[in-house]
């Protein structure tokens, strides 16, 4: 069971109470951008063997949008941030790179 | 406000192992508003004369109690038939302000379930722990209940308040009931 801590309202929620919202940090590219962009936009998604950052929404509590940071091979969870951002904090991918040295996950790391 | 429909129709069931209730109507008034606001925080206390809520509580006062529901959204609880006249008043206190008042007094309804086994009862039905030691008189929490949205706060140690939609309240009264049945005590007493 995924359990994780919405930075909104501070409670530690388990997956039931949460909807999934698929991949975090996904750009869509404004007027006048190519194919190509739009394309990476629709369909390109990562599929990490390790670190990966997720967008969750606590549904069935504040019903706020919030990213996660986890490992998709031991469900670990490094942490969870509000959404307002395009980018994870400085100190959650400090920790990340204290626990996996050298991550990458598309342009960080 | 249309004559609503209730499954209990206020009657308590006492079959089980706790009191399950439905409440008469309740005037419930939603606020979405920034709650870090000092002026906004003191329109919706002077208008309800009721301090707000710090986060996942409720502020219970004379006339009113409010639920913290997310970081921008109070819930006002009051007697039905002061909900328009509370709705009017918010309205009229933040009216210079970037907020929403709506009286939704027709979206939810509120259960109780009571008794000294009702932390056990609501525990079968919520991701949520509701031991005495973390779940205390005065918190507020947002939650699942089995398949539905739901609200749980406690007025005192031995009830539990269960807020949920008015179209899924046949089926919160159903299971909260069946959680309640004869003989299903989680601990052997």
């Amino acid at each position: 069971m995924l359990i994780l801590n919405c930075p909104y309202c501070g409670v530690d929620a388990d997956e039931t109470e949460l909807a999934p919202g698929g991949e975090a940090h996904i750009k869509r590219f404004g007027p006048g951008s190519s194919d190509d962009d739009f394309e990476e936009y629709l369909f390109m998604r990562e599929n990490p063997k390790g670190v990966h950052f997720e967008r969750w929404r606590h549904a069935n509590g504040c019903g706020k949008w919030f990213h996660a940071a986890r490992c998709t091979v031991t469900l670990e969870v490094f942490g969870t941030y509000p959404a307002q951002t395009f980018e994870p904090p400085a100190e959650l991918s400090a920790a990340i790179s204290a626990k996996r040295p050298g991550w990458t996950w598309r342009t960080f790391s | 406000m249309s004559k609503a429909l209730r499954p209990s129709d206020g009657a308590v069931w006492t079959d089980g192992i706790a009191a399950v209730h439905q409440h008469v109507a309740h005037g419930m008034i939603t606020v979405r508003a920034d709650l870090n606001t000092a002026p906004i925080k003191a329109a919706i206390t002077s208008a309800t004369g009721v301090a707000i809520p710090a986060k996942l509580s409720i502020e219970t006062g004379a006339d009113a109690a409010l639920c913290w529901m997310s970081p921008d959204e109070l819930l006002v609880l009051c007697d039905a038939d002061q909900a328009g006249a509370v709705t009017k008043q918010l309205q009229e206190a933040l009216a210079q302000h970037h907020a929403l008042v709506a009286n939704m007094s027709d979206a939810r309804v509120i259960f109780s379930v009571s008794g000294a086994q009702a932390r056990d009862v609501v525990s079968k039905l919520v991701p949520v722990d509701l031991s005495p030691d973390t779940f205390k008189p005065g918190m507020l929490r947002r939650t699942r209940l089995a398949q539905v949205a739901a609200g749980l706060w406690m007025p005192d140690d031995d009830t539990i308040c269960v807020l949920c939609f008015r179209s899924v309240s046949e089926y919160a009264h159903t299971i909260l009931k069946q959680a309640a049945q004869a003989g299903s005590s989680v601990f052997r007493r």
